[in-house]
C-alpha cells in the first residue's frame, strides 16, 4: 500500500463514518461557501475611524506613515522620505499601473528602476491592495505589478494604500482577494505585512530589521 | 535528535544548577507572560475566539481524511506537488530526493518544528547537502550544534554573551576588533552573513502554520522575514507539514490567526503572514519555479481516536510552556525531546512511545495554568494524567513510587486504620519538629528535604481537627 492510501485509511478507520454522505456534504458545503467566524468589534468602524485605527496600529509595530489627498503627491513624498534619511535617491518598483500613473518622472532627481529586487536595492515602493484596521496590516499580492522580493529584500519599504481600501478586518481583505482574483485562483503569495521585520531571539529584546526591511513607511492616499 | 527524555530528572537537576541558564530563563516570564495578558485584555472576544477555535479544529479532525483529499487536489491544480510520508524516515527520503533532482548543494530553512522532529538537517548533511537555518534563533543554535529549547524562541536558553562567543568563533572573516556587545550588533551581523546564503540556496524549506483546503495554500507566520526570503529566492520551495495543520477555508485561517500571535508573543498579528499557493506564475519575475508539500503522519494517525486526539488541535503557540512553572525552572532542553513544556510532555510520548519518554508526564505540578492559557483549550493536565496511568500500567514507574503507592493504597482502603496510622505519624513528626516547627530531614523524603525544610505538623490530622471543630 502506498503512503497516501495508508495514511488516509488509518484516518478513516478512526472516524465515525456511519453517515458518510453527511460527512462529505459537511466538507463540501464548508469549502464551497466559506463563512466568516466571529469578527471582533474593534475594527467595525466608519471609514475615517478605520483609517485612524489602521495608522495607530501600524505605528505601534514601529512603522511610520503619512497621508495625502492625491496619488500624484506620492513621488514627492517618496523622494522626501529618502532625502530625510540620507538615503540615495534611488527607488525600485514593479509594473503596478497605479504606481506608474503617479508621474514619478516629475521627480527629476529620483532614479527609478522597475522589476524584482536582486538584493542590492536600498529602497522599494509597492502598492497594497488592502489594509486591515483591526491589526494594522497591509495586504500585498505577488506578481509583476508588485514583485514579492521588493517586500523583503530592500532595507526600506514604502507601501502605498488607497484610503478606500482600508477595511476593518482580515475577512474584508479576503473578500477583496476573492473579488480581485476570482474564487479559484490565488497569486503565488498573498503577503500580510504588519510592520517592519523584527526579532526577539536574543534575550527577548525586540529589534527591528531582522532579515526583511528595517523600516516600513505607509502612505495612505485619499 | 537523540532522545534524552528518560533522563528528565538528571537533566532537570543539572539545569537547576546552571547559572547561565537560570539567568536566561528569567526572560521567559519577563518576555511572554505579560505581553500575552495585555493582548488578551485588549480583545474582549478572546475567550469566545478560543471556543470557536476549539470547535473548528475538532470539526477538522472529524473530517481530516476528506479535507486532506480536497487540499491535495487544490495544490495539484495550482501546479504544486504533494508527497505523503508515514514516518520521519520516509519524509527525509522524499526531501532528499527533491533536493537531488534539483541538484541542490545548499538548502536554506525557515523555522520549522516538524523538520526538527524528523531531524532533517543531520540527514541532509550526511548526504552532502548543506542545510542553513535562517531564523536568528535557529541559526544561533545550529552554530552551537544544539536543538531548540522553545518552540517559538529556540535560543531562549542563551544570553547575549554566549551568542557573541559563537559569532566570533564562526564568522572568522570579520575583524576581531568589532563590537558585538549589543544585541543589535549581533542581529546585523547575522543578517549580513545570511543574506548571501538565501541567494546561494537551490532549495528553500519552510514549515507551515496552516494548510488551507479551499485554496491549496500553505501559510507561514513569522516576524523576521527569513521564511519569506527562504521560499522566494530558492528555485524550489519545499513545505514540510504534519497532517493536522489543515484548516478548511481562508476565513477559518483568519479566525485562528487571531489566537496565534496573541497567545505566542502578545502581538495582534505577527509581522509577516504569508499564504503561498503553487510555484511562481508564468508572468511572475520572482518566486520559486517548483512547489512541493510533504505531508507527514509520523504518529499522528495513532493519536486519532485515542485519549490524546485533542492534542492534534495544537497550533504550536508556546503559551503552555511560557506559563509553566516547571519549564521556568528547568528550561526546554531538560525535556530531552524536540517539544518541551506541557505540550511536549503530552506529545513526545505519543510520537516516541511512553517507554522512550521516561518521566515527561511527571514533569508537571498540575497547577493547570497551561490549560487555562491554551488557545485551543487542550486539556493538557488531563492528558498528562492519562500518560501517568499508562506508565503505571506498563510497570514503568520507579520501584520506590510503586511500593509507596501500594503501601498508601493498603491504608487508603481501610479508613479506620488510615486514621489511626496518620494520627500516630502526626504526633511523631510533631514531636520531632522541635521549637522551630520544621523538619530538615525525613526518612524516604530526601527529595524534599534536601532542598527545603518540611513544616512539622501541628499534632492533629485534618479529619481529627474537622471532627473536633464541628463538634465544638
Ligand atoms: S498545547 Fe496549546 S498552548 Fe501549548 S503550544 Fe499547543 S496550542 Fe499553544
Amino acid at each position: 500500500m502506498d503512503s497516501r492510501t495508508a495514511i488516509l485509511s488509518k484516518i478513516k478507520a478512526t472516524r465515525d463514518r456511519r453517515d458518510e454522505t453527511a460527512r462529505r456534504a459537511a466538507v463540501e458545503s464548508r469549502l464551497a461557501r466559506p463563512v466568516a467566524g466571529l469578527i471582533p468589534a474593534r475594527g467595525q468602524l466608519d471609514p475615517e475611524g478605520r483609517i485612524a485605527l489602521f495608522l495607530d496600529m501600524i505605528e505601534r509595530t514601529g512603522a511610520t506613515h503619512e497621508r495625502t489627498a492625491g496619488a500624484e503627491d506620492v513621488p514627492a513624498l517618496a523622494a522626501r522620505y529618502l532625502r530625510e534619511r540620507n538615503l540615495p535617491a534611488r527607488l525600485k518598483r514593479g509594473t503596478d499601473p497605479r504606481l506608474k500613473a503617479m508621474g514619478f518622472e516629475r521627480e527629476a532627481a529620483l532614479s527609478l528602476t522597475e522589476g524584482p529586487s536582486d538584493g542590492s536595492d536600498l529602497a522599494a515602493i509597492s502598492h497594497a491592495d488592502f489594509a486591515i484596521a483591526e491589526t494594522g496590516t497591509l495586504m500585498l499580492l505577488s506578481g509583476p505589478d508588485n514583485p514579492v522580493t521588493l517586500t523583503f529584500l530592500p532595507e526600506h519599504h514604502i507601501v502605498v494604500v488607497r484610503a478606500e481600501d482600508v477595511g476593518g478586518d482580515m475577512e474584508a481583505a479576503l473578500a477583496r482577494l476573492r473579488m480581485l482574483k476570482g474564487k479559484e485562483t490565488m497569486p503565488r503569495t498573498v503577503n500580510f505585512v504588519s510592520g517592519p521585520s523584527r526579532s526577539a531571539d536574543i534575550e527577548q529584546t525586540i529589534l527591528l530589521g531582522a532579515h526583511g526591511p528595517r523600516a516600513l513607511h505607509v502612505i495612505v492616499v485619499g | 535528535m537523540e532522545l534524552t527524555s528518560p533522563a528528565f530528572k538528571a537533566n532537570a537537576a543539572r539545569a537547576l544548577q546552571d547559572a547561565q541558564l537560570q539567568k536566561a530563563l528569567g526572560n521567559v516570564e519577563k518576555g511572554f507572560v505579560a505581553k500575552r495578558a495585555a493582548a488578551r485584555q485588549a480583545l474582549p472576544e478572546f475567550e469566545a475566539l478560543r471556543d470557536q477555535g476549539r470547535a473548528l479544529k475538532t470539526h477538522v479532525l472529524e473530517h481530516l481524511d476528506l479535507y486532506l483529499e480536497a487540499y491535495e487536489a487544490k495544490v495539484k491544480a495550482s501546479g504544486g506537488h504533494v508527497h505523503w510520508a508515514e514516518s520521519a524516515e520516509q519524509a527525509r527520503e522524499i526531501i532528499l530526493d527533491i533536493c537531488r533532482k534539483a541538484e541542490a548543494k545548499t538548502v536554506t530553512k525557515g523555522k520549522s518544528m516538524i523538520s526538527e522532529e524528523i531531524d532533517l538537517n543531520t540527514f541532509l548533511e550526511e548526504n552532502g547537502i548543506e542545510a542553513v537555518e535562517t531564523d536568528l534563533g535557529e541559526y544561533i543554535i545550529q552554530l552551537r550544534h544544539e536543538h531548540p529549547s522553545h518552540i517559538i524562541a529556540p535560543a531562549i536558553h542563551l544570553n547575549k554573551e554566549q551568542v557573541e562567543e559563537d559569532f566570533r568563533r564562526v564568522h572568522t572573516h570579520l575583524p576581531d576588533s568589532r563590537d558585538l556587545s549589543e544585541p543589535v550588533a549581533l542581529l546585523s551581523e547575522a543578517r549580513a552573513v545570511l543574506r548571501q546564503r538565501y541567494f546561494e540556496a537551490d532549495v528553500g524549506i519552510t514549515g507551515a502554520n496552516f494548510l488551507i483546503a479551499e485554496t491549496g495554500s500553505s501559510v507561514i507566520v513569522t516576524n523576521e522575514g527569513n521564511g519569506d526570503l527562504t521560499q522566494s529566492l530558492a528555485r524550489v520551495h519545499v513545505v514540510v507539514a504534519s497532517i493536522e495543520k489543515i484548516v478548511p477555508t481562508l476565513e477559518d485561517c483568519a479566525s485562528i490567526l487571531r489566537l496565534l500571535a496573541r497567545s505566542a508573543t502578545g502581538q495582534d498579528m505577527s509581522v509577516y503572514t504569508t499564504f503561498s499557493t503553487g510555484p511562481r506564475r508564468p508572468e511572475d519575475e520572482d518566486g520559486p519555479e517548483a512547489y512541493h508539500v510533504v505531508l507527514i503522519d509520523n504518529g499522528r494517525t495513532a493519536m486519532l481516536g485515542s485519549e490524546f486526539e485533542e492534542m492534534l488541535r495544537c497550533i504550536r503557540c508556546g503559551a503552555c510552556m511560557n506559563h509553566c512553572p516547571v519549564y521556568h525552572a528547568v528550561g526546554g532542553h531538560a525535556y530531552g525531546s524536540v517539544y518541551p513544556g506541557p505540550m511536549g510532555a503530552v506529545l513526545t510520548p505519543s510520537l516516541n512511545g511512553i517507554n522512550r519518554s521516561g518521566h515527561l508526564p511527571n514533569a508537571s505540578t498540575f497547577c493547570g495554568r497551561c490549560e487555562s492559557v491554551c488557545p485551543m483549550k487542550i486539556p493538557l493536565p488531563k492528558m498528562m494524567r492519562h500518560w501517568r496511568e499508562r506508565e503505571f500500567e506498563k510497570n514503568l514507574t520507579p520501584a520506590a513510587t510503586r511500593y509507596g503507592l501500594g503501601f498508601w493504597a493498603f491504608f487508603a482502603k481501610r479508613p479506620a486504620l488510615y486514621r489511626r496510622a496518620a494520627g500516630l505519624g502526626m504526633r511523631l513528626l510533631s514531636a520531632f519538629g522541635g521549637e522551630k516547627r520544621r523538619l530538615s530531614r525525613l526518612p524516604l523524603a530526601g527529595g524534599w528535604t534536601d532542598f527545603r525544610d518540611m513544616p512539622a505538623p501541628e499534632g492533629e490530622t485534618f479529619v481529627a481537627a474537622f471532627n473536633r471543630q464541628r463538634g465544638a
